[in-house]
């Protein structure tokens, strides 16, 4: 069953059209990431869901009603924005339970909801101090709390984690992860970094330029990217991407293969190549090779090879994880 | 040699601060030391005698108080003389204060108002000097009904053209115009406004009342013209702080708005809850200045009314320019200028107490 659903939907600025059609199911009790770089609209879509953006034609529903002209705070949605979109006036007691402010609620009950949400965030030492004396991790949690306490049918991410810095990023992943296993919610998250998508998603939506480019989960974009686009967006280091001559003579556009399906040797290999450098990160060692008809593959090998600049090498594919695109789509 | 260049460069900086802060010594440093030290004195405009100093008795004989209870006139039988008018005879101010010496602390006062007691008495407040009471109140008053006023007409402004609408800059403009032309002009349009006679707002008043409305003399009637001084006060100075207010909205961010549509919040509940708090600052501000802005009333006074009808809008500037310069009495002048600055200094700085961070 799907939660939350776009129906031809379309949306334009006076005469820009940003999304041209879209047709989009995100299941129930699904961790959905939506995933492009910038400008492909996917903030613009999610802030469709939430009502902060109208929507030109078609219809957005969320468990089976139709929103498309519902006020945001009727459609059982609750948002993280990226700045956190905390009041700086108001304690983290005050910013959870702002929501219940608003509506009335007795103080005895505000206080008891706000003080279990805030047990799942690990925020209720915190509940006294005002935004500007906590950290970026704890904002951020602080947000979450405000819409824990919704008790919302969708969350909404926006980009949440952009503002902080890389250990507290990965530390912030995981906590987003676990709190999806704990309350079981549909959450729909959006990035522009593919491995917030690769490591917290179970349903990944690749867009570009308004439009859908392959829906799966993240082993599937993996192993069976449908286009160059997602083949270089998704994984990393990059898959290497070879077009001209040598991707004609393989019956193909586009000839792609992942820096790690690729083997390096320094006696024999179906390429030759010339190591131009490499980068050692301890457990691999990402090589950077210059091989004729190619341009420069990308390749990812074992902590323990080193091999100099300048030295001649040989690169073997592996067969069976060769992706090859025609006219933009894949070729089996 | 290699010191010499940034000393250099120092003396630059000074030489061409030189005429700007040149100017700012010498009128407006300056005239302040001297304003304090001509209010100890009994220096004149243009006097041959040599000026002496006076200690306090400029600000005694502006401040002086004094209040006295007085009983009705007897006539020989012991009964309340009653004045043909109805009202009851009471017995001549000038009986206590002059030349006499049972009522010394009153002496040169002038009856400034009474209240009615028991058994026909009345309790009388003199002042020493009348026309600076007035002034005092009127000012106080200027201040307390326009501060609060301008303030909330101009964040109401603020509130209505900070929404994303075509044709919002032309609003913009209009509402900010008053504030580029000079209020000397605009004390000089508002005249024609006001007039008694053919003025445009009693035309538009009998207008929209079917000719029932009785044209009033605005600035001619004592009881209208404070008031009429304070709603064009009010239209002048609006614009300005309408756009302080402007760039305070417009430093509350986007995404508070929006976290607060996603909770339902209503309208009211977004401004008492988003709004309002993000503005402290700018709320700060806009008191501070719209209040020593009102304190410093003179223009439109002395363009519209020089302090008339029966002295109902001297005020203190006013009194201060008329009497140190028209009464040539600079040091009246300078005290009641010294008066108008502690009032001010001690207002600033309860309203940087009452508004202090407290976190």
């Amino acid at each position: 069953m799907s939660i939350v659903e776009f129906k031809n939907v379309v949306k334009s600025y006076g005469k820009l059209t940003v999304v041209p059609n879209m047709n989009l199911k995100i299941p129930s009790g699904s961790f959905t990431v939506l995933v492009g770089p910038s400008g492909c609209c996917k903030s613009t879509l999610l802030r469709m869901i939430a009502g902060l953006e109208t929507v030109t034609s078609g219809q957005i529903t969320i468990g089976g009603d139709d929103v498309t002209h519902k006020e945001p705070a009727e459609r059982g949605i609750a948002m993280v924005f990226q700045s956190y979109a905390l009041y700086p006036h108001m304690t983290v007691e005050e910013n959870i339970g702002f929501g219940m402010t608003l509506k009335k609620t007795p103080k005895a009950e505000k206080k008891k909801v706000v003080l279990e949400a805030a047990k799942i965030l690990e925020l209720d030492q915190l509940l006294d101090r005002r935004p500007k004396d906590l950290s970026g991790g704890q904002r951020q949690r602080v947000a979450i709390g405000r819409a824990i306490v919704r008790d919302p049918k969708v969350f909404l991410f926006d980009e949440p984690l952009s503002n902080l810095d890389a250990l507290l990023r990965g530390q912030m992943r995981v906590e987003i992860a676990e709190l999806h296993k704990k309350i079981g919610a549909t959450m729909v998250y959006v990035t522009h970094d593919q491995v917030e998508a690769m490591t917290m998603a179970d349903q990944i939506v690749v867009l570009r330029a308004g439009m859908i480019e392959q829906v799966g989960t993240p082993m599937d974009l993996y192993n069976t990217p449908t286009s160059p686009f997602v083949a270089g967006f998704i994984g990393s280091p990059k898959m290497n991407l070879v077009e001209g001559d040598f991707a004609k003579q393989n019956d193909c556009d586009v000839f792609g293969i992942r820096p790690e399906h690729v083997d390096l040797d320094e006696t024999k290999g179906s390429w030759q190549g010339i190591m131009r450098y490499s980068e050692n990160l301890g457990s691999d060692t990402i090589s950077y090779v210059d091989v004729e008809n190619m341009g420069t593959l990308t390749v990812r090998s074992e902590g323990s090879v080193i091999v100099a600049s300048g030295q001649t090498v040989y690169l073997t594919p592996r067969e069976q994880f060769i992706h090859k695109f025609r006219d933009d789509k894949r070729i089996d | 040699m290699a010191n010499s260049k940034p000393k250099n460069q120092n003396k630059v900086g000074w030489l061409m601060a030189l005429p700007a802060s040149g100017l700012i010594f010498l009128f407006l440093i300056v005239p302040f030391l001297l304003a304090f030290w001509f209010s100890f004195t009994n220096q004149r405009l243009i006097s041959p005698n040599p000026t002496e100093f006076v200690g306090w008795s400029n600000f005694s004989s502006l401040i002086g108080v004094g209040t006295l209870t007085v009983e009705p006139e007897k006539d020989a039988e012991g009964k309340t003389v009653i004045k043909p008018n109805g009202d009851i005879q009471y017995p001549r101010m000038r009986k206590f204060t002059r030349n006499n010496p049972d009522y010394e602390h009153l002496k040169g006062m002038r009856e400034w108002f009474s209240f009615p007691l028991s058994n026909d008495r009345k309790w009388v407040v003199l002042a020493r000097d009348k026309l600076f009471m007035k002034a005092l109140v009127n000012t106080i008053l200027f201040v307390l009904i326009v501060a609060p006023l301008q303030g909330a007409f101009a964040l109401l402004l603020a509130l209505m053209i900070n929404q994303k609408l075509p044709g919002i800059n032309i609003f913009r403009t209009i509402y900010f115009m008053p504030v580029v032309i000079s209020i000397v002009v605009v004390s000089i349009l508002w005249r024609f406004i006001y007039d008694g006679e053919n003025g445009l707002l009693n035309a538009m008043l009998s207008f929209f009342s079917f000719g029932l409305f009785e044209p009033v003399d605005w600035l001619g009637n004592s009881s209208t013209a404070l008031g009429s001084i304070m709603v064009m006060s009010i239209w002048q100075g609006v614009g300005f702080h309408m756009i302080i207010w402007l760039s305070g909205l417009q430093t509350i961010s986007g995404s508070l708005y929006e976290a607060a549509a996603l909770e339902g919040a209503t309208r009211w509940q977004t401004f008492r809850y988003v709004t309002w708090p993000g503005l402290k600052n700018t709320a700060v501000l806009i008191m501070v200045v719209i209040t020593m802005q009102a304190f410093a009333l003179f223009a439109q006074v002395d363009v519209m009314t020089r302090g008339g009808p029966v002295d109902s809008t001297q005020t203190l500037v006013f009194q201060s320019v008329q009497r140190g310069y028209e009464k040539q009495d600079i040091a009246g002048g300078s005290a009641i200028a010294v008066v108008l600055f502690l009032i001010v200094l001690s207002i600033s700085l309860i309203q940087r107490f009452l508004t202090r961070d407290r976190t």
